[in-house]
């Protein structure tokens, strides 16, 4: 028996690890499947990482080797190369590496940590023929940043979120031009500081309301049709521009990683994607937590390490049985369709907490509500802008929920 | 005359309006904190980047490396011309620094490589 597991050693398995061995657990154990702790981390090369948490901008190697260094002074024990296979109801893993073959662990409580994954070209229905070149923005950027290969030399970008952004920047400082980036919506799913720094110092062009709508070549690519969508996203008669390239890098979006939560039992949540927690980010199966982008895709790793050291603390008191104590409730949050979701979705403790959301669309002048069950307003905040890149938190004072039994999220527009 | 920009300071990007005239800041809105006059202060007078890449080691590794400090914006390419003719002596330890005296900064490991 191990007392806590966590799945995925990246920023968010790294920072729950470290809180829940400084709430009081010992026994604790991280399973990681790449040769090294970080994560997606040691790719990110850039900079703008941990303003918010340490107050400095670091990059992404950076960040990581702070936790890193944290883990090992602890002497919290590592698997690396180590690929879990099967999580059960019950807490039973199931792993693999070179050295043990297939292993069980039977574990208290565990921790879901393993981050997401790039929307892949299969999902994306693009016409035409399936040649080299056509990668996804974040295997290309380790390849650049970790391989030391340039994929391409003449580049269109499928998709405005931010690692798409990010290798337009980099693949032009290494020497190819972006002729393009690309994007469906009307607005950029990427952070606005991106756009400025990594396509307007590169006079990159950022044409919204554009799609690829036919890929040329047969062994390499050699062109990309675009075309203007319409507001319904069809692709407009007319609009076609052909533009040669070599490689079309794909930045369409990140689904949670979540085949293990789902063989566990958990419950999931249609529209993160990831499973559905309480505050404490625990699922719906006592004892296993989940926090980070498994959960639900974040634009700021700072707030990935906040997140799961909720989930590292509320893991500790789970062992240590200190959720027995305290008066349950169960106060659903429900959202009116302008905000799309909210983490947690489910509030289980009166106790402070911050909750986590997205809007569907570029609002401006709005005002962030939140009503109880007999529709009293606890909460308002407004606010200039909010758009789906951007991931918006509001603190909610326990005495805000005391006798709801439920809440609901809305988002007025003036 | 006045100019806006995005300032890229936080994530937060802020909406910066810059009101000059000759050339000279007369004032600086829009900003959320004092970074952001500032940022937009350099961005009209000298703009700045720091730089991210990798370099190569002897044995073929990459580790990824920055400019310790922003340096002029219209010298990001001669500053990776340099760290691309680079190559990195084994081991090498976050904080090494790779490179001195590029465009006013150094160039120092961002990660480790055995």
């Amino acid at each position: 028996m191990t007392e806590l597991v966590i799945i995925g050693g990246g920023p968010a398995g790294m920072s729950a690890a470290v809180a829940a061995y400084e709430s009081g657990v010992r026994d604790i154990l991280i399973l990681e499947r790449d040769k090294k702790l970080g994560g997606i981390l040691q790719q990110c090369i850039h900079n703008g990482f941990g303003l918010h948490k340490f107050g400095e901008e670091l990059t992404g190697p950076e960040y990581a080797w702070k936790y890193e260094q944290k883990v090992r002074e602890l002497e919290i024990p590592v698997k690396l190369n180590t690929m879990v296979l099967d999580i059960t109801e019950d807490k039973v893993i199931t792993a693999t590496n070179e050295e043990e073959g297939i292993f069980q662990i039977q574990a208290k409580a565990i921790i879901l940590a393993m981050g997401c994954r790039e929307r892949s070209k299969g999902a994306l229905n693009i016409p035409g023929s399936r040649p080299a070149g056509i990668y996804s923005a974040g295997t290309a950027q380790k390849y650049v940043n970790m391989m030391g290969y340039l994929p391409g030399k003449e580049v269109v970008i499928l998709g405005s979120g931010d690692i798409g952004l990010i290798m337009a920047r980099r693949m032009t400082l290494e020497g190819a031009k972006v002729h393009a980036v690309c994007e469906l919506m009307p607005y950029s799913g990427g952070l606005i500081r991106n756009i400025e720094q990594c396509l307007n110092d590169f006079h990159i062009p950022l044409k919204l309301s554009h799609t690829v709508t036919q890929i040329h070549g047969k062994e390499r690519l050699e062109g990309v049709t675009i075309s203007q969508v319409d507001e319904k996203r069809r692709p407009i008669p007319g609009t076609e521009e052909y533009i040669p390239c070599d490689t079309l890098l794909l930045s369409v979006g990140l689904i949670p990683e979540n085949e293990l939560s789902k063989s566990a039992g958990v419950q999931m949540d249609r529209i993160t994607g990831g499973a559905v927690v309480d505050q404490n980010r625990q699922t719906s199966v006592d004892g296993i937590f989940a926090c980070g982008n498994v959960l639900h895709v974040h634009d700021l790793v700072d707030y990935v390490s906040e997140e799961a050291e909720i989930a590292g603390k509320s893991a500790a008191e789970y062992i240590f049985k200190k959720n027995t104590e305290k008066e349950a409730v169960r106060i659903p949050i429900t959202t009116d369709g302008k905000i799309r979701y909210t983490v947690p979705e489910v509030i289980t403790e009166k106790k402070d907490i911050s909750v986590f959301f997205r809007v569907a669309d570029v609002y401006r002048n709005v005002e962030i509500c939140v009503y109880n069950d007999k529709n009293e307003k606890v909460f308002s905040r407004k606010k200039l802008k909010a758009a789906p890149g951007e991931m918006e938190n509001i603190p909610l004072k326990a005495a805000a929920f005391e006798n709801a039994q439920s809440l609901r999220f809305e988002l007025e527009v003036k | 005359m006045t100019r806006e920009l995005t300032c890229i300071i936080c994530p937060r990007g802020c909406a910066l309006k810059i009101e000059l005239e000759d050339g000279k800041i007369l004032s600086v809105s829009g900003n959320s904190c004092p970074r952001g006059e500032q940022y937009a202060k350099d961005e009209c007078c000298n703009p700045q980047r720091t730089v991210t890449s990798t370099v190569r080691c002897e044995a073929g590794r990459m580790v990824s490396v920055k400019t310790d400090r922003p340096i002029p914006k219209d010298k990001m390419f001669d500053c990776m011309e340099r760290i691309n003719a680079a190559t990195a002596k084994l081991p090498v330890h976050i904080g090494d620094v790779i490179l001195e005296d590029v465009f006013g900064s150094r160039v120092v490991a961002t990660g480790n490589a055995e």
